[in-house]
């Protein structure tokens, strides 16, 4: 029988022991070795990039691998994996040249063949790809992905082994931006085979771009190394680049602060002001392709058929206030429905953007009245957001705006973000509900396009026939400014139908050590490893 | 007893299994899917997904599939984290938050019972009041808010120690994780300490072994001790459980990657085989600790270990 005093020593024993080992973990990265380290808000789904759907998988994707074409560091296209391609006249083909020195991890070469495969893995329904449908264009793409055709049939053929012609079923201007986004990166056939499911671990992992995977602990930290075999190696200047998951802006702000992060991904709103005095050369503010909105459930009252209340509302929130009093991070208020910024294309505005905020106020309680409101009898609405700071402040000014403004009488209700998505996919309950659109392409399409009847992402349920017969046409169009005239008269129409209140044009947040050189902002927000340099004497 | 711990294991199957049918039914039933986003999956990828992962087959036919691969110890893939399987999520969290709440529940036993033992010898001393007065505000003060507070003094301003967890392997990582985890822990554990052996202190056997003119160490150490530390026993099964789990909170300001964080993200995602995984793992471990800790009763105490 031990007594009392025994179990104190053995437990003693016991937290010298953990300690002892806590301290004596090797550690993983040399002296010699620059190590870049970035934050992550989320772990990457998947280092599959055809299996890969977040953005932040997106980040960490595009610095181990590597499509047909990509980004400069200056944010211009460039061939990546290609050297150089054509396209006819038609706007049907394309033709890739991928470079005889493009080189997988393990030194086999990266072949026309590693494309085909790839991207008939992508649209295989057997891949269960998320961005099986961004490759629709391509000849055979969507029967494929519905289970009525074999993958073989894919319009993707390789006629020798540095050669690879791509054929389409319509024009589309914006295929190259599509093929810099990593669910079209090639994986490793050989490697897949070998490993089935077990290909994307890091002691299995074979890529094609600067980097590799090295380790990965979910929810913590990706370790990549530099690939030796990368075509273009001798420009990449960074050895390692970690990948911290910080899914709290608070922590990433505080191991910023400590020196231990090298590049946010975001910066805390309640510190933002601190921040910007504190670290005004590092921090990095920059348009982004992205727009928060309220959207409207069209297929209820009472906004179906309702568009001088969906416009009433919309004119009544005064934006300038928004972005400056409640959102402040040098967020723009939003006019149009895509941003400013979209490679060859010019928003159209509101017909109001030009009143000032009493002009619209009064022109807005004008249009509340013939809906039939007043005074007396006031609108009553439900604004459906999902759980969070940010978000609640928002709805809050915007309710107190319509209340001001207009009488209107708001019921803010804030529901988990998975059951915002699962009511607002119903129709059933929402009214107005808050949701937000990033842009997979640097293109007006991948905005405007989920306001075609059908479209999945289409939230609002806006159903419009000359919207959608705009959109078929524009698709058909061969030259990039006709093609561009058309998209320019679908948003008008849009706007001129309300289905949704853009609220605000996000931008992208990062605070950026000063060691950290190369650093280019940009409207897509991607930022390669491989284009950035740490300055030397510092580690 | 060996008879006694294996009737016990056998009578938690039928609590075990009831678990996870709750579970199974209270993951499926939140609104809202695994694959749900702003970016809405069209029809076909949304078939093929779901496909892929048999979530298209009816609910009775899931849990089936389920049982039976955690009858043969597989917990199924995750939903989130497409390229691993829970066992690995489990494997790859469990050993951090066992190694962080080890040394947590030590640090919290050591210091809360030697305060606790203290306090009830200088009962309604200054001492006394003192050593409570800080207990009281180790409960009060959650440990959300002396979490950032430690990392702000000691790594932001002083940098004595590492802020987060990635990227660092040095012991020092461990430090302000384990005081956030054990400060309340120490609180509870000394107040329990400080009542029970106060109790102990006034009981017959103790005053006898006064009247024999036995020293105030030796009386604790040889006689007050062990049934003191029973209603503490009894806080620290549960508790054990708990912190070995991961603590969410600590393991979100750190950015650790243990159990905890992926409990809670797992929730939120619908991750559901993950959710489950963790309710299950958390489930067994519960049964196995108040077990252990039942057996430790006996140990204690002879005349529990008679019955």
């Amino acid at each position: 029988m031990l007594n009392g005093m025994k179990y104190l020593r053995i437990l003693l024993l016991l937290a010298v022991a953990i300690v002892a080992s806590a301290c004596t973990e090797p550690g993983n990265v040399g002296p010699q070795v620059s190590t870049l380290h970035r934050g992550l808000s989320s772990d990457p789904e998947s280092i599959d990039p055809h299996k890969a759907r977040s953005t932040q998988a997106a980040e960490v994707l595009r610095d181990i691998g590597e499509g047909l074409v990509g980004y400069s560091a200056t944010g211009t296209l460039v061939g990546a994996a290609a050297e150089s391609w054509t396209i006819s006249d038609d706007g049907l083909t394309y033709t890739f040249r991928i470079r005889d020195n493009a080189r997988w991890s393990n030194g086999d070469p990266v072949t026309a063949d590693d494309f085909v495969f790839s991207l008939r893995r992508l649209v295989d329904p057997a891949t269960a790809a998320f961005y099986g449908q961004a490759v629709a264009a391509i000849v055979n793409a969507d029967t494929i992905l519905r289970g009525e055709a074999a993958p073989s049939e894919l319009g993707v053929t390789a006629t020798d082994r540095n050669t690879l012609v791509i054929t389409l079923q319509q024009p589309t201007p914006y295929m190259l931006s599509l093929l810099t986004h990593p669910s079209t990166f090639p994986v490793h056939a050989g490697s897949l085979a070998e490993h089935g499911n077990e290909f994307t671990r890091p002691e299995n992992l074979l890529s094609n771009g600067a980097y590799k995977l090295a380790a990965w602990e979910p929810s913590s930290v990706l370790h990549l190394a530099r690939n030796s075999q990368y075509w273009n190696n001798a420009e990449t200047s960074i050895d390692a680049v970690s990948y911290h998951i910080l899914t709290q802006e608070m922590t990433e702000l505080n191991r910023f602060r400590a020196g231990e992060i090298d590049i946010t991904s975001s910066i805390p709103p309640d510190s933002f002001a601190q921040v910007r005095e504190q670290y005004a050369g590092q921090m990095h503010i920059a348009p982004y392709l992205g727009v928060y909105y309220y959207g409207y459930n069209l297929s209820k009252p009472p906004f179906a058929a309702n568009a001088s209340l969906r416009q009433a509302l919309s004119m009544a929130i005064d934006r300038e206030t928004l972005v400056e009093k409640v959102t402040g991070r040098g967020e723009t208020p939003a006019y149009s429905w895509v941003p400013p910024g979209v490679d060859n294309y010019e928003p159209i505005r509101f017909s109001y953007a030009g009143l000032s905020q009493e002009e619209r106020n009064a022109a807005a309680r004008r249009l509340y009245r013939e809906a039939g409101y007043s005074e007396q009898l006031p609108a009553e609405i439900e604004l459906r957001y999902n759980t969070s700071d940010t978000q609640q402040r928002i709805a809050l000014a915007v309710q107190a705006m319509w209340a001001e403004v207009l009488g209107v009488r708001t019921t803010l209700v804030n529901e988990e973000f998975q059951v915002l998505l699962a009511n607002i996919r119903e129709a059933e309950v929402t009214q107005v509900f808050r949701s937000s659109w990033i842009g997979d392409y640097n293109d007006a399409h991948t905005f405007l396009n989920i306001f075609e009847a059908g479209n999945p992402s289409n939230m609002t349920r806006f159903e419009n026939a000359q919207f959608d017969k705009l959109m078929r046409e524009a698709a058909a169009q061969v030259t990039p400014l006709n093609r561009r005239l058309y998209l320019e008269e679908a948003e008008r129409v849009l706007l001129s139908e309300h289905p949704v209140i853009p609220l605000y044009f996000f931008v992208s947040k990062h605070l950026v050590s000063s060691r950290v050189q190369g650093w280019g902002d940009n409207v897509l927000d991607y930022h390669y490893s491989q284009h950035l340099s740490l300055a030397t004497g510092q580690n | 007893m060996l008879r006694y711990a294996l009737l016990r294991l056998l009578g938690a199957i039928p609590t075990l299994l009831l678990v996870i049918v709750l579970a199974f039914l209270m993951v499926h039933a939140a609104p809202g899917g695994p694959f749900d986003d702003e970016r809405a999956l069209p029809a076909e990828i949304e078939a093929n997904i779901a496909a892929a992962y048999q979530l298209d087959q009816p609910l009775p036919q899931q849990f089936l599939r389920y049982i039976s691969g955690l009858v043969r110890g597989d917990l199924g893939p995750s939903y989130r984290y497409r390229d691993l399987t829970v066992s690995d999520l489990i494997g790859g969290a469990f050993p951090l938050s066992l190694k962080l709440g080890a040394m947590a529940m030590l640090l919290a036993t050591v210091i809360g019972v030697g305060a606790g033992t203290l306090a009830a010898l200088r009962q309604n001393s200054l001492l006394d009041r003192a050593l409570m007065a800080m207990a009281m505000t180790g409960i009060s003060i959650p440990v959300f808010v002396i979490a950032p507070v430690l990392v702000l003094l000691l790594a932001v301003h002083l940098q004595w120690l590492p802020a987060g967890w990635s990227g660092t392997s040095a012991g020092g990582r461990f430090v302000l994780p384990v005081v956030s985890l054990a400060l309340p822990q120490i609180a509870y554990i000394a107040r329990l300490t400080r009542a029970s052996m106060i109790d102990v202190l006034a009981s017959d056997f103790i005053r006898t072994a006064r009247a024999q003119g036995l020293g105030t160490f030796t009386i604790v150490r040889l006689h007050a001790l062990k049934p003191a530390m029973l209603p503490v026993l009894s806080y620290m099964g549960p508790a054990i459980a708990a912190i070995l789990t991961g603590s969410v909170v600590v393991e979100e300001i750190f950015g650790i990657p243990g159990l905890g964080q992926h409990f809670v993200r797992g929730a939120l995602n619908r991750d559901y085989t993950l959710v489950l995984g963790i309710v299950v793992f958390y489930a067994a471990l519960v049964i196995l600790l108040n077990l252990v800790v039942d057996l430790l009763y006996g140990v204690i105490d002879p005349r529990i270990r008679q019955r």
